[in-house]
Parts: C-alpha cells; sequence; structure tokens
C-alpha cells in the first residue's frame, strides 16, 4: 500500500494548493465591478451570435481517426514496459503492427483524410 | 531481467490470412492511384481471393494446431475458406457492373470485401475466443462499412446505421458471454475449455450458463436468427444488391463456422443446457422467416425473409453436432452460395439506373420477354426451397439425415414443414412471371459480368444436386 | 484498508452516475461520465489491474469523450435544446422493466446467497500487471494482437469512407 501513499499524498497537496489559492484571491483581491468590466469581452468586438452554432462533421472524423490512432498507441505502452524481456522478437512484432497502421495512415493521408477541405 | 523465449509463429498455416491480407492493403494503396478505371483493382483482387484459395492448402496432415492453440487448420476451415473465396470473387464479380450502373466508384469497396473476407477466414480457423472475437468485429465493421457504401442514398445509410447500432449491442452480448465463460474455466482456449468442462463439474455453474446464454444472442445477431433477425430485411433491402448477395452467404458462413466451434466441438458436453435453447431458435427462425416472407412485395426483402429460415435449417446441423453436422453445414453453405448468388444476380439483371425494378409485380410477364432469364430464376428459387434434383434439396437432405442420426424427429418433421411452406413464396414470383401480363418495359443489357457469375451460379445450383458426390466426399474426408 | 479507499470511490462512481443520467443538460452528462470514468480507474488500480486504470484514462476519459463532446456540438443544440426532453413514461412498459429488475435482482441475490456461485479461478499475485500483460500479450496472444491492427485499419478506412465530408467521387 505505501506506493498509494505518495500518490494520495500529491493528489491532496495539488488539491488543497488550488483550494487555498483560489480562497486567497476571493478573499484578497480587489473588487470594484463596473458595466465595461462584466462584459464577455472587456476589448475587442461584441459577438454577433451565439457560441453555440453547429460545428462540421469534420471534426467528428478527425475525432474518430484520434480514437482509432490512440488505441494503437495504447499497445504501445505494455510492449515499451516489457521490451527489456521479449529482446528481438517484441521488435518485429511491433514493427510488424506499425507497418499495417503505416499502410492504413498512407491511404488516409493519400485520400485526403486529413485535410480541411 | 529474465528473458522470454520468442513463440513459435507457424506462417504457412497462417498462409491464407497472410495472402489475402497483404493484397487487400496492395488493392487499398493502388485505388489511390488509380482515378476512374478500377479495371487493375477488381483484378488485383480477384488474383488475391485465387492466391488465397491455394495457400488454404499449404499445410499437410491435418489437423495442424498453432499459436498456442488458438489457430487451427483442418478440413472444415480449408472448405471454408474455399466457400469464402469463391464467394468473394462472385461478389466482386457481380459488383463490376452494378457499380458501374449505380455510380459506385469508391476503390476501397473493394478492398473492404477482401478484408472481411481475412475477418471470415480467422473467424472460421480461430479456436481461441479471442481470435473468434476479432475475427468477428473485422468482419461486422467492414459490412457496416459496405451496407453504407452509397452515401448519397438515405436507404443505404438507414441500412448502415441499424446495422451498426444493433451490431454493437450485440457484440457487447458476445463479449459478455465470452467474458463470463473465461470467468467460469479461466481460459480462452476452446480445446483446454472441452477439456475442463469434461473432468470438472461446470455445467451447473450459473457463470457458464450465463455466459452460454449470452452467446447464443450474440452469435444468433450475427447468423440473423428469429428473435435477433429485425435487422436482417432493412439492411438486406438498403445495402447495394452485390453486398446483400455478398453478406448472405459468406460472413453467415463464417458465423455458423465459428458456432459450430465454440458450441459443438468445446462444449458438446453442456449439449443439455444449449440444446434445447438453440432447437428453439431454429424453430422461430423457420416459421417467422417463412410467415415473414410470404408478406413481401419486394424481391430484396423475400430473400432477406427466406435467408431467415435457411438459418433455421442450418442451426440444425449446429445442433447435430456431430462429424454428419459439420460436413453437411459446410455443403449447405456452398450450395447456398450459388443459389443466392444466381438470384441476386438475376435481381441485378432485371434492374436499371432509373429503376431497380425491385417489387415483386415488377417481374410481371418476364418468361415471355427472357425466357432464359425466367427459367434461370425459377431454377434458384425452387433449389431454395428445397426441390429436388437441385442443389437445395441436397443440402437439407443431409442436414436433416445428421439430424435424425441424432434422434431430433421433431425438429426435421418442423424443419420438412417449413420447407413446404416456402414453396407458396417462391412459387409466387414464379407465378408472376409465367403467368401474369408483363406491366412495363424490361430494358436488360445483358452485362457479361454478371451474366458470367449467373451461368456460374446455375452450374453450381444443378450440379451440386444431380453429382453431390465429389463434393460430400471432400467434406467427409 | 483497500476497502476504506474503495467505499468512498465507489459512492462517487454511483453519484456521478446517477448525474449522467439525470443530469438536465448534455454537457454535464458528459462531464459527470468523465468523473466516473477516472473513478473506475481508480477502482482498478485499487484491484491491482494498472492497466486497466490506464486504459481507462487513456481510451474512455480521453478519446471516447472526446468523440461525445464533438458529436455533442454537432448536434446544433440551441436555446431550449440544451436540456433533455422527458417524454411521458409508457406506464405499461415502466412496470414491466420494474419486474424485470425485481426479477433479475432477485434471482442474483438468491443464486450468489446459496453458495453456488463459485468464484473464479484463482490468480497469482503478478496477474494483472502491465510487465504480465505485456510479456503475455506480445507472447502467448501474438497472433491476436497483429490481428488487431487489421480491425483497426478497416476502421480508420470505414472513418475515412462514411465520414468524410467531401469525396470526389
Amino acid at each position: 500500500m505505501s506506493e498509494y501513499f505518495f500518490i494520495s499524498l500529491a493528489a491532496i497537496v495539488a488539491i488543497g494548493v488550488v483550494a487555498v489559492l483560489l480562497l486567497l484571491s476571493t478573499i484578497l483581491g480587489p473588487r470594484n465591478p463596473n458595466r465595461a468590466k462584466l462584459t464577455p469581452y472587456e476589448c475587442g468586438i461584441i459577438p454577433q451570435e451565439e457560441a453555440k452554432g453547429r460545428y462540421p462533421v469534420r471534426f467528428a472524423t478527425l475525432a474518430m481517426l484520434f480514437i482509432i490512432f490512440d488505441i494503437e498507441v495504447v499497445f504501445m505502452y505494455p510492449w515499451a514496459v516489457s521490451l527489456g524481456e521479449l529482446k528481438l522478437f517484441g521488435l518485429l512484432e511491433m514493427v510488424v503492427f506499425i507497418a499495417i497502421l503505416g499502410i492504413a495512415y498512407i491511404y488516409i493521408w493519400g485520400r485526403g483524410g486529413l485535410e480541411w477541405d | 531481467m529474465e528473458h522470454i523465449p520468442s513463440p513459435t509463429v507457424d506462417l504457412v498455416s497462417l498462409a491464407p490470412v497472410l495472402v489475402l491480407s497483404v493484397f487487400a492493403m496492395m488493392v487499398l494503396l493502388v485505388d489511390l492511384y488509380v482515378k476512374r478505371d478500377k479495371t487493375l483493382v477488381i483484378f488485383i483482387s480477384l488474383v488475391g481471393l485465387l492466391m488465397t484459395a491455394i495457400s488454404a492448402f499449404a499445410k499437410f496432415d491435418l489437423p495442424v494446431h498453432s499459436f498456442n492453440d488458438s489457430y487451427v487448420v483442418d478440413e472444415l476451415s480449408v472448405f471454408f475458406i474455399m466457400i469464402f473465396t469463391l464467394s468473394s470473387a462472385l461478389a466482386i464479380l457481380l459488383s463490376i457492373d452494378y457499380n458501374k450502373r449505380e455510380g459506385i466508384r469508391m476503390g476501397e469497396y473493394y478492398s473492404l470485401i477482401l478484408l472481411c473476407t481475412v475477418g471470415m477466414i480467422l473467424l472460421a480457423s480461430s479456436t481461441d475466443m479471442i481470435m473468434i472475437f476479432l475475427g468477428i468485429e473485422i468482419v461486422s465493421i467492414c459490412l457496416y462499412v459496405l451496407a453504407g457504401i452509397r452515401r448519397s442514398d438515405p436507404k443505404s445509410n438507414e441500412a448502415a446505421l441499424k446495422y451498426f447500432l444493433l451490431g454493437a449491442f450485440a457484440t457487447g452480448f458476445l463479449l459478455y458471454g465470452m467474458t463470463l465463460v473465461y470467468g467460469a474455466t479461466g481460459t480462452t482456449k476452446l480445446g483446454l475449455i472441452a477439456e475442463l468442462i469434461r473432468e470438472e463439474q461446470i455445467a451447473s455453474k450459473p457463470l457458464m450458463l450465463m455466459g452460454i446464454v449470452l452467446l447464443i444472442i450474440g452469435f444468433g445477431f450475427k447468423v440473423a436468427s428469429v428473435p435477433f433477425h429485425m435487422w436482417a430485411p432493412d439492411v438486406y433491402h438498403g445495402a447495394p444488391t452485390p453486398v446483400t448477395a455478398f453478406m448472405a452467404v459468406g460472413p453467415k458462413a463464417a458465423a455458423f463456422a465459428a458456432f459450430f466451434r465454440v458450441f459443438a466441438e468445446a462444449m458438446p458436453v453442456l449439449s443439455p443446457s444449449w440444446e434445447s435453447l438453440l432447437c428453439i431458435v431454429a424453430v422461430l427462425s423457420m416459421f417467422i422467416g417463412n410467415v415473414g416472407a410470404i408478406m413481401q412485395t419486394n424481391i430484396k426483402r423475400l430473400l432477406a425473409y427466406s435467408s431467415v429460415s435457411h438459418v433455421g435449417y442450418i442451426l440444425i446441423a449446429v445442433i447435430a453436432k456431430n462429424s454428419l453436422g459439420s460436413s453437411s453445414l459446410v455443403f449447405y453453405m456452398l450450395a447456398y452460395a450459388f443459389m443466392i448468388f444466381g438470384a441476386f444476380g438475376i435481381v441485378i439483371l432485371i434492374g436499371r439506373k432509373e429503376n431497380e425494378m425491385l417489387e415483386i409485380a415488377d417481374y410481371s410477364g418476364l418468361a415471355y420477354k427472357h425466357p432464359l432469364m425466367a427459367i434461370s430464376m425459377s431454377v434458384f428459387l425452387l433449389s431454395l426451397g428445397g426441390m429436388p434434383p437441385l442443389a437445395g434439396f441436397v443440402a437439407k437432405f443431409y442436414i436433416f439425415s445428421a439430424a435424425i442420426k441424432e434422434g431430433f424427429v421433431t425438429l426435421v418433421v418442423l424443419a420438412v414443414l417449413n420447407s413446404v411452406i416456402s414453396f407458396y413464396y417462391y412459387l409466387k414470383v414464379i407465378v408472376y412471371m409465367y403467368m401474369k401480363e408483363p406491366e412495363g418495359e424490361f430494358q436488360i443489357s445483358l452485362a457479361p459480368m454478371t451474366v458470367f457469375v449467373v451461368v456460374i451460379a446455375m452450374v453450381g445450383t444443378a450440379g451440386l444436386g444431380i453429382f453431390p458426390d465429389p463434393i460430400l466426399y471432400f467434406t467427409q474426408h | 484498508m483497500e476497502l476504506l479507499i474503495f467505499y468512498p470511490i465507489g459512492t462517487l462512481c454511483v453519484f456521478l452516475a446517477l448525474g449522467v443520467v439525470l443530469n438536465k443538460s448534455p454537457i454535464g452528462s458528459a462531464m459527470c461520465l468523465i468523473g466516473m470514468m477516472l473513478g473506475l480507474a481508480a477502482v482498478f488500480a485499487i484491484q491491482h489491474a494498472h492497466f486497466i486504470a490506464i486504459l481507462q484514462v487513456i481510451i474512455y476519459a480521453g478519446a471516447i469523450m472526446v468523440l461525445f463532446m464533438f458529436v455533442i456540438m454537432l448536434l446544433n443544440l440551441k436555446g431550449d435544446d440544451t436540456v433533455w426532453k422527458t417524454r411521458e413514461g409508457n406506464t405499461l412498459l415502466t412496470g414491466l422493466g420494474a419486474v424485470l429488475v425485481v426479477g433479475i435482482l432477485y434471482k442474483m441475490t438468491e443464486i450468489t446467497g446459496g453458495g453456488e456461485f463459485d468464484s473464479p479461478t484463482p490468480i497469482q499475485e503478478t496477474f494483472g500487471t502491465t510487465v504480465k500483460v505485456g510479456t503475455t500479450l506480445f507472447t502467448d496472444f501474438v497472433l491476436p494482437f497483429e490481428v488487431a491492427s487489421i480491425l483497426l485499419l478497416a476502421a480508420m478506412i470505414g472513418a475515412v469512407v462514411l465520414a468524410k465530408s467531401k469525396m470526389d467521387d
């Protein structure tokens, strides 16, 4: 359990520091609001429409590709941890794995999947 | 740091998978460079399928277990690889003219079919539940995309979305089932599970029973058996017609192969706990499939419901679980491949660019204008119904005799009764073709490749029916 | 000691899960979901399944939630739409659902209480550590590992074919 002790300690310290800082700035900070200060943008152009607009489907495509590559990276984590024991064979395995996904990457690139058209 | 010995890698037994994966990636990359003309892409795909079929015979002294007992080359898997490569090749041939007509110009279409076939081969040759899961996922993902490949057609989109949502849900059930079986036995290898079941009394373990039920739900969805069939008519209707034919044969055969391995080969001792469930599913599939088909007016939906009823017959082979069961399973799938590709080939031939002619009424009077096509369609439909001396009859006969050998007489009686019911709607189409006046004009351009597929299917359907012995010999030895 | 950590985190997870269902705005639900995923990761870590804990954070709290957020924004919710609409409940269905849930719960407690429910096979001390997962995955399960890359390849083709906004053909 000892390893958890330090992690919990770090977590408690992190939360504590944030809480204390927030508290201090609320108590000590000077506050004299006026109308100009309360507008969303103190300087610059006043927004014309709501920020909640429609986002184009391209974001979703990118997000999907991101997930798939993310899953690929997850495989590398245990591989990196145990590579010392797996030696050459482990390296070859990962080369094949990356090669197949490299082909997928070439395909996506060639097909314009990463272009913002 | 200790050195872990490298596992033995038997690339020769993996040859079909390797060859086909390489070809699938080649198709994917070549397609980036050819813009309009897909002839090269199609050629590479067909060569790849041929090479795969040849490489399936790379191993002698079957069965060969490799990769720590998670992959097997045996008679069943070799024969299934033949069915998969044949059906994928037929699907690609059917697509050539259809895709030109309907404006499907994506080259990914062909590489997805090849990747799907890779998944099917893995599914039929795996003896590890993790591999079975991966195989099913590869097949399903390719099919979701293929069903929705006509991006501007709302029907195609609907098919893809329905298939994806329900399919993902069913995959969840399958995975939960596998997890529970793993929890009860501590292994994912089918061979070890079979041993454990034989040695210990796992049969009564609630974990195991729950796992089995969830597995039946998952597989039941993938093969479209009642009550998990609701997606089939919509997806079959909305998908491009060659894809419909493809998914009615290959992926279904692959799912049945895995079904057979998990239930009949790994858990025969537990059969009292799954047999009755599968019997209910089989009988329901036959009845609801046939009754549903009677009410259809659209030919693709009719064939979809008829395939649901065929799932009922094929399930009987799994229930029989003897060696005759496995050989009748492969024979049925081969015969079914010919019949389905023939029937859908005719459906594609009759359609034209503006109007796909999918209503049964559109077939009125076909016999007067195009007697050869009407005759071929009748042969395929009658074979689907199980009329002697066609392939469908022999296939059904072998499945039924496998079941009778195990004493499932009631089940077989119900199945025969259903074959009789099924003639009603197959004959309905034939009546339209021969006894009604033509309603509109048929504008049929005989696309050479599609005609070629229909001819192959015709030879197969008639040949397997009249001379079943050589193929049966292969399936049994 | 483990239970001392488990109960607070478990309770937090349950409340956050309730928050996902009961929250008025989709974004709020998504935030609760992230919190619950992190809580679950902590539960896995307590169970010595460190690798799964990491997966939970990277895949679910990270990647999947990004997609959820994009989809929520994609749906273009404006004004009143940002609040979930509750539908008129179908009393019969609700009743049947309740009966089903009670039935399942009853059967489960009966089985687990009756002692028939064998605990799963005992495991070794090193089971589930990242090193162990790595060595097993890359020796006994080489084939599934490589096949997974084929699966990911198919998924990427699918994502491009179905979701790319402009395809030249």
